[in-house]
């Protein structure tokens, strides 16, 4: 978690990129921390990818200034490369190549000295299908070796563009564990996704992008405390009583019977203590009892009035 | 860097050759028709020495040696349009190699193609042509290189205006072709009309058949100026035009 004295690694303010007539990137400015995984997080189309892409050097802002690891992203790119490792959104590589062939090149490609290929493979489970062509890996090993790229040359700064997007659930766990041992190696992570799930699970901190311009940047619970601060309480029980006393209760906002189940909603983070506190005063029998949270997706539905899904 | 462009130069030569029809299409083939016109050569002239016959002794070998050539270039515009395609360009270019040196590896494997099958048709030529050949061989493989990297230029602008993979190489072919049937080896230029006498291929063979002959470069210095020219504007074109992605 970064705190105030974590360095920036990352500045980014006011950029804007159009293509042709469509503004892509909207005035964004935000820093990413030393240390922390930084998620930027959006729909398709929100401009992730341009944001991500201009800060790695690959696209020249219209305005603006970004600084990366000290380096102007634009002017000193060949410097920026070769501290930093990049997964691309949709990237492939050449069919035929070897898996130890590729990590063999990106050793080649930079100055600076090199990871141990073979132990980023055996670390990343890519250790038996080193003499596998690239293409008759699977979606998740060819992720998984393109994180094997972004280590290879042990940078600073990893980025990580739509990491998980076309793996199943099992293949998007791994990746994610991956993501944090990258963290964990003392490595500044910069990702986008628009899995919010993604986004709440591995981040530290994520900035909302939408139409290209950011909304809001927090972490995800500080979003989800500020945008949605509404909890809710389901719970079962055949306490005739339990209705009365919830509505009874001062910050309730809402009791709805249905099925059996009471769901009982309110603000604020002492709600779910009243909601027991007052089942417990009015001794109130409960055979099932469950919260539920607001998400990112909410906050995003909130803050940008449309579902992440449209 | 150097070490940066070998490795890939390596890479890309080997997965070059694991491609079907890649090592067979491009070195076979040539060879093959080749061998094959030099028997039906010597079927149809037996006791000629095979150099003094112009149409077996200049034409098949500069013909076979265009077409290496052209096989080179083809096969550029599609490695370059398929690697666009699918994001390789852009994730090499993610990396602190400068963009010639990603580009010039791929112009360095189709130079290294050309020459290992120039050499593998002048071999066969030996045992298939009876007589032997009896030309500078280095001089026409300098001469192949000229043309071959002078046309790879025209590749690369083809790979740089045609906007997927698909239709890359047909485009190419489009383009290559008329040139190559125009060059000079099927119909004598001056049954065509002036304006028609200028493609760069033609200059390729000119200068080509010129070598083949035993000709000096003093003589076929225009061949190579032109070709030189078309190089220098057709790469300085690409660079204003190419797109990563």
């Amino acid at each position: 978690m970064p705190t105030e004295t974590s360095r920036s690694v990352i500045a980014v303010r006011n950029v804007r990129k159009t293509y042709r007539s469509t503004v892509a990137v909207d005035d964004v400015s935000f820093d990413v921390f030393d240390g922390e995984i930084f998620g930027l997080i959006g729909p398709n189309g929100a401009g992730k990818t341009t944001t991500m892409e201009c800060v790695q050097g690959l696209r020249t802002p219209d305005r603006g200034t970004i600084s990366v690891l000290g380096l102007d992203p634009f002017r000193d790119v060949y410097a920026l490369q070769d501290r930093i490792g990049a997964q691309l959104q949709q990237a492939q590589l050449q069919k035929r190549i070897k898996v130890w062939e590729a990590v063999h090149l990106w050793a080649a490609l930079y100055r600076r000295p090199v990871a141990d290929g073979e132990r980023l493979l055996e670390q990343l489970g890519l250790a038996e299908k080193r003499n596998a062509w690239f293409m008759t890996l699977s979606g998740g090993q060819k992720q998984r070796l393109f994180i094997v790229l972004a280590l290879i040359n042990d940078p600073d700064v990893v980025f990580l563009d739509e990491l998980t997007t076309g793996l199943d659930p099992q293949a998007r766990r791994t990746i994610w564990e991956l993501v944090r041992d990258i963290r964990h190696r003392g490595k500044t992570v910069f990702l986008t996704t628009h899995l919010m799930e993604e986004a709440e699970r591995l981040c530290d901190r994520v900035a909302i992008l939408d139409h290209g311009r950011i909304i809001d940047m927090d972490t995800p619970d500080g979003l989800v405390r500020r945008y949605c601060p509404e909890r809710t309480v389901v719970l079962k029980t055949d306490d005739g009583n339990a209705e009365p006393a919830f509505r009874a209760m001062s910050g309730v906002g809402q009791v709805i019977a249905e099925d059996g189940r009471l769901t009982v909603r309110g603000n604020g983070d002492h709600f779910i203590t009243e909601v027991i506190r007052c089942l417990s005063e009015h001794r109130i029998h409960v055979t099932e009892f469950r919260t539920v949270m607001p998400t990112l997706e909410d906050v995003f539905l909130k803050v940008t009035g449309h579902s992440i899904r449209d | 860097m150097l070490r940066g462009l070998l490795r890939l130069t390596w890479i890309e030569i080997k997965v070059f050759m694991r491609e079907p029809l890649g090592a067979i299409g491009s070195i076979v083939m040539p060879v093959l028709v080749f061998v094959l016109f030099g028997r039906l050569g010597r079927a149809i002239a037996p006791e000629r020495r095979i150099s003094t016959s112009e149409f077996f002794g200049v034409n098949v070998p500069v013909f076979v040696a265009i077409l290496i050539a052209m096989n080179a270039v083809l096969s550029l515009v599609a490695i370059i349009s398929i690697y666009r395609e699918g994001g390789i360009l852009k994730r090499l270019r993610a990396t602190p190699l400068r963009p010639w040196t990603i580009l010039s590896a791929h112009v360095i494997v189709k130079l290294l193609l050309t020459v290992v099958t120039l050499a593998l048709m002048i071999l066969a030529g030996r045992r298939y042509y009876p007589t032997g050949i009896d030309v500078p061989v280095i001089s026409f493989g300098i001469a192949l290189i000229i043309s071959t990297w002078s046309i790879l230029s025209i590749g690369f602008l083809i790979a740089s205006i045609v906007p997927t993979a698909r239709f890359a190489q047909p485009i190419g072919a489009a383009i290559l072709y008329p040139m190559l049937a125009l060059s000079g080896l099927f119909i004598p230029l001056h049954l065509l009309p002036e304006w028609l006498r200028h493609f760069p291929l033609t200059y390729a063979v000119s200068l080509l058949q010129g070598i083949w002959k035993g000709e000096p470069w003093s003589a076929h210095l225009g061949d190579v100026g032109v070709l030189a020219l078309v190089f220098v504007v057709c790469t300085a074109v690409s660079a204003k035009v190419f797109r990563w992605e």
